[in-house]
């Protein structure tokens, strides 16, 4: 039993995570300090809800790649009408942010679904599409933060056991994703989908149904972040988060959610994405420019995926031999 | 999903050229430039349409390679990664005062290398195209970015730069020739050889391709270097044409070059397609964004139309059979 624990993947890469901490540590102690630990959480807090909402999608076999944009678009629509509205409440512009998002995702799911056109191709489509229209509907000016009603960015940097709000958000998506995927009829419909569509027809399962679902789930999320997003940076323009859906399923890869679909666990994705944040935050304690980590990013993309193969791969082989 | 169609010549017959995907392209083609040219007075100005072609050219090159490596069931998300790794290498290699004929080497070398990457990771380790190369897109774009930081090239050998900016004869881009050529050779290799002939065979079932000795992985090997050359080869026109590289150079156009690709009727899951299909679409996507670029209509809006055209073109014959299967 501790044998299994000890090699399983999700201890190893908590293992990484410690022994990079520690390293980090003793190059620059401040690093270490209670309170930048707390700030890295923070600033990972995002990368857990969108990495845990694209492992949905992934689990189904295919990738989300509008993520970033979304949450662009619903954060600039919700900042836009913040500066119109600056009187309404804070939980208003909450469910408007994560309405749009899950606007946006069901346009996805049903172009996927019933338009048939292949995930790739839609996702690649909307990402330019979402990210076009905050143009559109901005001008290309900022919102910025002397902008934005004080109740709107209050929340935020309110603190509960001297760790941040968005912290214990990105906590309560983690313990309902863990919830939803592991002790839910869907959730065992999704893993089962995304490892074996064809069996998984066979006994009913509606697949378009699920796909849809999957993913105004990840829109949904994406929205909720396009809200976080803007009040913690309290900047909205039309470059914010770009490019970072990569980021996202690097954190989801690194987790060990299998791209071919059905494998993965939600502790090992929150581990993914917590290693990719700790090496974020830890770049620049160990002086490495920030033009570094696109390159490390990839770099942690293609080592992960490779590591995932080949392990999938060892796994079918003894199946075939017994 | 699966077509099965191994591409051979039916008997000719008039008739049946309307109905072709070609066809179609073409029609729309002719209706842009009518629209167009009734839009704007400036449209069908000799010099303002071939200067256009600037425009698209050094996209549309690698849109050929790109258009095999889709039909061999494949797809290549770090081209526009690769021109920004290239362009470095080119502006470096000046930069430290080679001669021209090696600086040219040097970055084709480099895209050959990327190329070649993608496509030893892709069989060595049979791992799905897409994700690898979203992996080495930011991979590659990071070295780029890692080794240029917040510098630029602006010095480029005179070669370059007349081929990414003069004419031949005072009349014809070199960027745009290149194309033409390169779009016949890769149309004969693709329509007319057995090398075509099996591309098709592996898009249309990789497993059976294999088993009638075709050796699968070597095919993809290939293919994804001949992208890394073509990349290299669009970095040079795009570097001397705009005689400044940053590490940003080309973003997001791998978007555009499937969008052109896809357009142009090949099936995104492989096994058919045509190099005809595809030159067409080029030129509407050209047309396109020249005629809303003379209304003043911003780059966003290009993009946002760029993006819809790509869902709608695939979209539209699967929303008419989801409505023909509803009625009935």
């Amino acid at each position: 039993m501790i044998k299994k624990i000890i090699t399983s993947r999700d201890f190893i890469l908590f293992g990484i995570i410690i022994f990079g901490v520690v390293v980090v540590g003793i190059a620059n102690p401040f690093f270490v300090q209670p309170s930048s630990l707390s700030d890295v959480l923070t600033d990972t807090s995002i990368l857990i809800i969108l990495a845990l909402s694209q492992m949905i999608v992934i689990l189904i076999r295919a990738i989300d790649l509008s993520v970033a944009s979304n949450l662009a678009l619903s954060g600039m629509l919700i900042s836009l009408l913040s500066t119109v509205y600056p009187e309404l409440p804070v939980i208003f512009f909450i469910i408007l942010s994560c309405s749009i998002g899950t606007f946006l995702g069901v346009l996805n799911g049903v172009s996927i679904a019933i338009l048939k056109v292949p995930f790739i191709v839609t996702t690649l489509g909307t990402l330019s599409i979402y990210r076009g229209l905050i143009y559109f509907v901005s001008d290309g000016k900022q919102v910025y933060s002397s902008e934005f009603s004080e109740d709107f960015l209050a929340l935020i940097h309110y603190k509960f056991l001297s760790l941040s709000f968005l912290f214990w958000i990105a906590v309560a998506v983690f313990i309902l994703m863990y919830i939803l995927l592991n002790h839910t009829k869907f959730g065992r419909n999704l893993y089962s989908l995304g490892g074996n569509p064809d069996a998984a027809k066979y006994i009913g399962i509606n697949e378009n149904k699920y796909i849809i679902l999957a993913y105004s789930l990840s829109g949904f999320f994406a929205g909720l972040c396009g809200y976080l997003w803007v009040a913690r940076y309290s900047v909205a323009s039309t470059q914010i988060a770009i490019g970072f859906e990569l980021t996202v399923i690097s954190a989801c890869v690194v987790g060990g959610i299998s791209v071919m679909g059905g494998v993965g666990t939600v502790v090992g994705c929150t581990l993914g994405a917590l290693l990719i944040g700790f090496i974020r935050n830890a770049l620049p304690a160990v002086d490495i420019s920030q033009f570094w980590q696109l390159a490390i990013s990839g770099a942690i993309i293609l080592i992960a995926i490779i590591i995932n193969t080949k392990t999938e791969q060892r796994k079918e082989k003894t199946i075939m031999v017994e | 999903m699966m077509k099965n169609i191994i591409p051979e010549n039916p008997p000719f017959k008039l008739i049946n050229i309307l109905y072709k995907k070609e066809f179609i392209l073409f029609m729309v083609f002719i209706t842009i430039i009518i629209i167009n040219s009734n839009i704007s007075p400036y449209f069908l100005d000799l010099y303002n349409l071939i200067d256009s072609t600037f425009l698209f050219s050094e996209k549309a090159i690698i849109a050929l390679s790109m258009t095999f490596v889709i039909i061999a069931r494949q797809i290549d998300l770090s081209v526009a990664s690769i021109i920004a790794v290239s362009s470095c290498v080119l502006g470096y290699t000046t930069s430290v005062g080679f001669d021209t004929y090696l600086v040219i080497s040097f970055t084709l070398i480099s895209g050959i290398l990327c190329g070649a990457f993608n496509g030893f990771i892709i069989t060595r380790f049979a791992i799905p195209s897409i994700i690898v190369t979203i992996g080495t897109m930011s991979l590659f774009r990071g070295l780029a970015y890692s080794f240029l930081e917040d510098q630029y090239y602006n010095k480029f050998p005179k070669f370059v730069v007349s081929l990414g900016s003069d004419y031949l004869f005072g009349y014809i881009p070199y960027a745009f020739l290149t194309f033409i050529i390169l779009s016949i050779i890769f149309a004969f290799i693709l329509h007319r050889t057995i090398i075509g002939k099996r591309i098709f065979s592996i898009g249309n079932n990789p497993d059976s391709a294999g088993y009638t000795g075709i050796d699968v992985d070597r095919y993809t090997f290939v293919l994804f270097t001949l992208n890394g050359l073509f990349s290299a080869i669009a970095a040079i026109f795009l570097s001397g044409r705009l005689s400044s590289v940053r590490p940003n150079i080309a973003f997001g156009w791998e978007l555009e070059i499937i969008t052109m690709v896809v357009l142009g009727g090949v099936y995104i899951y492989g096994g058919s397609g045509s190099i005809l299909g595809v030159v067409i679409s080029i030129f509407i996507l050209g047309m396109l964004s020249f005629g809303l670029g003379l209304l003043n209509v911003p780059g966003v809006g290009i993009i946002i139309f760029t993006g819809l055209l790509l869902i709608l073109s695939i979209g539209f014959p699967s929303f008419i059979k989801y409505f023909r299967s509803k009625n009935e």
